[in-house]
């Protein structure tokens, strides 16, 4: 017995919907509503007008037709005409089409907002409701601009009945989230406080909502309705369910309301005012009584609506985060839903749990529950809430209990759900590192990963583990041990081989000792592997064998067979071929010496965040919230970075580095890795400066340019930047040209000045300015020489230098002032400064220069050409001697490592003569590759004298430079490497 | 807030649907994948679950499902008596609601939404409140 449609009876949707119902197929469905649609279109397209009725009838089959899925393309028309019927029931279905249907974008708005307008100023409020709850479906910008400045007045307008004040609250919400700046702001604001104190509950709980977006902008607006809605808050709470009757749902008075209010008061810090303070805690408790009362009803939904106050009253009591016994019985009331039968109920407390685990309060109360949650990681058979209850596990972990929690984790993922692996992975990974119990623990707990769910382990995870293990040397040698157990089991995940690999490449030396790894033992174990891996790791495992040739010489024969195999040396793959080839040179070429330089061992990587934190508050930003509160503990464990950065003798003898000829460095990964292991920041032979075999020929000609314009005068250097858009244009950096003043960021000195002395050192269509320089040991004169290209003179001409912060106590400038302070048209004044370098330092002296030029003042600001260099004299030494004082300067910070992509093509030439412009002495015949520059030189400081040998190595498939300084001082190893970076 | 109310029958069917934030992709995809999520969850799991960058907050009625998409502010229990709210006063007007109901007297479901929830925020919860207006239309119908 079909349900005849109540009030007035639609017959012909009646029989539509039931033929629907009554298709046996989609395709039998579809040829109904296409039916259906010609239908309606020729009823509307019709001479005949249709009555209303008529009209609400298809337009009640069109919304039927929407909701089965298909798009309506027409009847909007028809619908906005309902609009401005005055029948109440086809207004309604004007306007839920409208609302339902109709986007912003439609051409129609402007009629749809006339409508609107009409029923707004009618007397009828169920009419004014209706445009109401319209604007609040639809709110466009149009709309908004049109209608906000009416909405307020209703709200606050005493005449308005509350039906009407309800709707308006919600509907200049809308209009606020959809432009603010059409909302007037004015006297309102304040009385829309005042409706949180309302008789009407309606009007309260829409009022509460649109307090809490206002105040969320502008919190000091609205801040005395902290107190309004305490008090409000206070009369529901301790009401009984029989005060509030309407609004009592199942025993529960006004659930929904205390819920907004609870999370109004959220947006506001707790109240200073100790009488407004203890009363919003008296609800706070009260609502925490509550919870522990015999239920009034066993109904689901009296707990349910009661629970939901609680849970909101635990989220403000964990915002506030000052009260310590409520954080306490929050938590206690938590740990007993965490047992509860309500598989909703357990969720939510496993969810606002890990919140009270981040509170310094709270933290060793929620660990009391460790074992309900583990137990619920097991048993629980909704994976939601397994999920929450990883969630909960990871946040109360810390030092005491990581050690368990990792465990329980860790033989949970072996039958974890698919979906929350990789996550579960990360995080085992992050706790084993943060909370490591000891080195060897977190090896193993990272190898144990790989094992039980290898394709899960993301690269970020083991390059980690191999980071930490190349940074302890302590551990190194049972990593070896234990990756070579574990490479040992029948079926091994390929991030196993390649964790093996580059563990037992660089330490397998350390177990080499026991005849049951012994070298040949280590190789085959890992070339059992070789023809099961990706080219990846194939090309991981080549580096590794390169590396046995060095730590393993009695093996070499069968190692430079493996290299010498067709399968290798005539591979596909254009970088394993590559990688057999050239190690295979390189093994029977270089000599053991070159040969254990090529491949010391690796230095330690720099400390930074762990890559695998940063994967996982990308996956799940709500992470890093965590995160950020657990700095506030007073007692924050030191995590393994720390730790590390701490023990110097973590740190393996740094590496000297040398010739890397042109062959690939044994690089773990390949390219795509680099920036994972940090390598771009500099860990020395990890980066494969050659890895990128296929790197694009030549970056844009414009940059040759450059090169060629070095020592050519300024003008036309405008030219061929003009003709270079993509080289670097700050060649004349215009900074101050037309600004009248005011411009205090000092134009950015171009880095040809660092190796030439004379040029022009700015010039605009004023203005030019020429530098002649020279110096000797530790004192320099600068001529500056001010060209007024006008015919007009420059008035109040004055130039001052300064030399801001640090440089004022590192570098002594002082200035001629000049004869004249006018700059006559076309002529030229010279000024001298001289300066004395006392010690080392970064940044120029910055010469700043005012003028008047018909009436306006004129600011410049420019950098001297006066850099660290200028005061480097070359030194001359044979190779021995070059060795020898390379070695010694082995310490940490001494040296510095760039690897830089090139800026200028590579040319021998070139870089010859801007090294030995810089001031560096070459020492032709010490790097045994000839492509690459080794040179030496003495920094003449007043207070110090610093000695600087560098290394250049470029690489031209790459079209990328590696740059090696070391020098007796860290400072000025880290200046003069910045200085040349500019140069290539 | 709320970002859209579905309701969905057992074979897939959209009998209701409101929005209140444009849906980011194609309504009905999005709808279709809601919905199979959803009824492929068993009576013992959790009715809340993560859906792309928000939460579903559903509850099942007989063959009905009603299915609300809201953001990681909101409450979910207060979201899930919301539902039971909303069927009650579907019970209270139309006598012993059922599917059909809702698709004959579809401009009356929607209406009585409406007076619940606007904006994606919950408006009234007294239901004689809520019935009014749709009472003053009936009677000026009749």
């Amino acid at each position: 017995m079909p349900t005849v449609a109540k009030g007035d009876a639609m017959r012909g949707l009646a029989v539509f919907i039931s033929d629907i119902r009554n298709c046996k197929s989609k395709e039998a469905e579809q040829k109904r509503i296409n039916k259906e649609l010609a239908n309606i279109r020729s009823k509307f397209k019709g001479d005949k007008t249709l009555d209303g009725y008529s009209k609400k009838k298809y337009v009640c089959k069109l919304l039927f037709i929407f909701l089965l899925g298909h798009d309506i393309d027409f009847g909007h028309m028809e619908a906005v005409n309902l609009l401005s019927s005055n029948k109440y029931t086809e207004k309604q279905i004007g306007y839920l089409f409208i609302s339902v249907l109709v986007n912003t974008e439609s051409e129609l708005i402007r009629l749809i907002i006339q409508a609107i307008k009409n029923d707004l100023f009618t007397r009828n409020p169920v009419h004014i409701c209706l445009a109401l709850q319209c604007i609040a479906n639809i709110g466009s910008k149009e709309m908004a601009e049109a209608l906000a400045p009416e909405i307020p007045k209703l709200i606050v307008s005493g005449e308005t009945l509350d039906a009407v004040k309800q709707s308006a609250c919600l509907c200049l919400l809308r209009l606020f989230r959809t432009s603010p700046e059409t909302v007037p702001s004015g006297e309102w604001t304040q009385r829309v406080g005042h409706l949180l104190n309302d008789q009407h509950l309606g009007v309260v709980t829409s009022a509460t909502s649109l307090i809490h977006t206002l105040a969320q902008k502008t919190p000091e607006d609205f801040r005395q309705c902290v107190q309004l809605a305490i008090s409000r808050l206070s009369r529901i709470v301790t009401s009984s369910y029989t005060d509030l009757q309407d609004y009592t749902y199942y025993f529960v008075p006004a659930p929904w309301l205390s819920v907004k209010l609870l999370r109004l008061l959220q947006v506001y810090p707790p109240p200073e005012d100790p009488a407004m303070r203890g009363r919003l805690n008296e609800c706070l408790e009260t609502i925490l009584n509550k919870a522990q009362e015999p239920p009034k009803s066993k109904k689901v939904q009296h707990s349910n609506a009661k629970n939901a106050v609680l849970f909101e009253a635990i989220n403000l009591i964990i915002h506030h985060d000052t009260e310590p016994t409520l954080l306490v019985r929050a938590c206690n009331q938590l740990g007993q839903f965490l047992q509860h039968r309500e598989t909703n109920l357990r969720y939510l407390a496993l969810e606002s749990m890990c919140l009270l685990a981040s509170s310094e309060f709270s933290h060793e109360a929620v660990k009391k529950h460790m074992d309900t949650v583990i137990t619920a990681l097991k048993t629980e058979r909704d994976v939601s809430v397994r999920q929450r209850a990883v969630d909960l596990l990871y946040g109360m972990c810390d030092k005491s209990n990581a050690e368990e929690i990792v465990a329980e984790m860790l033989s949970y993922l072996e039958t974890a759900d698919y979906s929350i692996r990789e996550e579960m992975v990360l995080k085992v990974a992050i706790l084993a590192e943060k909370y490591p119990v000891d080195y060897t623990w977190y090896v193993d707990t990272i190898l144990n990963l790989i094992r039980i769910a290898g394709d899960y382990v993301s690269d970020e995870v083991w390059y980690r583990v191999i980071q930490i293990v190349i940074n302890r040397d302590d551990v190194q040698g049972y990593a070896a041990k234990v990756v070579f157990e574990a490479l040992q089991a029948p079926a091994c995940h390929e991030n196993m081989v390649k964790v093996g690999g580059y563990i037992l490449g660089e330490f397998g030396n350390l177990i080499a000792g026991d005849q049951r790894s012994s070298p040949m033992v280590q190789f085959q174990l890992l070339h059992s592997k070789y023809h099961l891996c990706s080219a990846p790791t194939r090309g991981l495992l080549l580096s590794t064998y390169i590396k046995f040739i060095n730590l393993f010489p009695e093996i070499k024969g069968q190692l430079q067979d493996v290299l010498r195999n067709n399968n290798n040396l005539q591979n596909a793959d254009a970088e394993l071929q590559q990688r057999a080839i050239e190690y295979l040179q390189l093994s029977t070429v270089a000599s053991q010496d070159v040969l254990a330089t090529v491949l010391e061992e690796m230095p330690p990587f720099p400390e930074r965040e762990s890559s695998i934190l940063a994967k996982l508050k990308k996956k799940k930003p709500n992470v890093s919230d965590i995160e950020v509160k657990e700095g506030k503990k007073s007692s924050n464990p030191p995590t393994l970075n720390n730790s590390a950065a701490n023990t110097p003798e973590a740190t393996p003898a740094s590496a000297p580095v040398p010739v890397m000829a042109a062959a690939p460095a044994p690089a773990p990964v390949q390219s795509a890795s680099d920036d994972l292991l940090g390598l771009s920041a500099g860990p020395a032979a990890a980066v494969p400066v050659t890895n990128n075999f296929a790197a694009p020929a030549a970056p844009a000609g414009g940059g040759g340019l450059l090169v060629d314009v070095f020592d050519t005068p300024p003008a036309q250097n405008n030219v061929s930047t003009a003709l270079a858009p993509q080289a670097e244009d700050n060649f004349f950096n215009m900074a101050g040209e037309t600004a009248p003043s005011g411009d205090a960021s000092a134009t950015e000195l171009d880095g040809r000045f660092a190796i030439k002395n004379n040029g022009v050192l700015f010039e605009n269509e004023l203005l030019q300015i020429g530098v002649k320089a020279e110096y000797k040991g530790n004192l320099g004169r600068l001529g500056l020489f001010y060209g007024n290209k006008t015919s007009y003179p420059f008035q109040f001409f004055t130039p001052t230098v300064s030399c801001p912060g640090e440089l004022a106590s590192a570098l002594n400038v002082q200035t001629k002032p000049l004869d004249v302070n006018t700059v006559e048209g076309g002529a030229q004044v010279q000024q001298i400064i001289n300066v004395e370098c006392i010690a080392d330092f970064l940044d120029a002296p910055i010469l700043s220069i005012k003028f008047s030029y018909s009436g306006s003042m004129q600011q410049i600001n420019l950098m001297l050409p006066v850099m660290l260099n200028k005061f480097f004299e070359p030194v001359e030494m044979d190779a021995t001697t070059f060795f020898n004082r390379w070695k010694q300067l082995n310490s940490p910070g001494q040296e510095e490592q760039k690897i830089f992509k090139a800026t200028y093509p590579i040319n021998q030439d070139n870089s010859r003569t801007k090294l030995l412009g810089f001031g560096f002495g070459l020492l032709d015949g010490v790097d045994p590759n000839p492509d690459n520059f080794v040179g030496a030189g003495i920094i003449k400081a007043q207070s110090s004298q610093v000695g600087c040998l560098l290394r250049l190595e470029p690489n031209m498939q790459a079209q990328m430079y590696r740059l090696t300084l070391r020098t007796s001082s860290n400072s000025v190893t880290t200046r003069l490497a910045d200085l040349l970076l500019k140069l290539f | 807030m709320l970002k859209f109310i579905l309701l969905v029958n057992k074979q897939g069917q959209t009998r209701l649907a409101q929005y209140y934030e444009h849906p980011e992709h194609e309504r009905v995809s999005i709808e279709r994948d809601i919905i199979r999520k959803c009824l492929a969850r068993e009576d013992s799991q959790c009715s809340f679950l993560e859906y792309k960058n928000f939460k579903l907050v559903y509850r099942r009625y007989a063959s009905l499902y009603f299915i609300v998409g809201v953001d990681h502010t909101e409450n979910e229990l207060a979201i899930l008596e919301l539902i039971h709210n909303i069927v009650e006063t579907y019970d209270k007007y139309f006598d012993k609601v059922c599917e059909l109901d809702i698709m004959f007297n579809l401009d009356k479901a929607y209406m009585i939404l409406e007076e619940m929830v606007m904006n994606g925020r919950i408006v009234e919860m007294n239901q004689n409140r809520i019935l009014l207006p749709i009472r003053v239309m009936d009677q000026a119908a009749q």
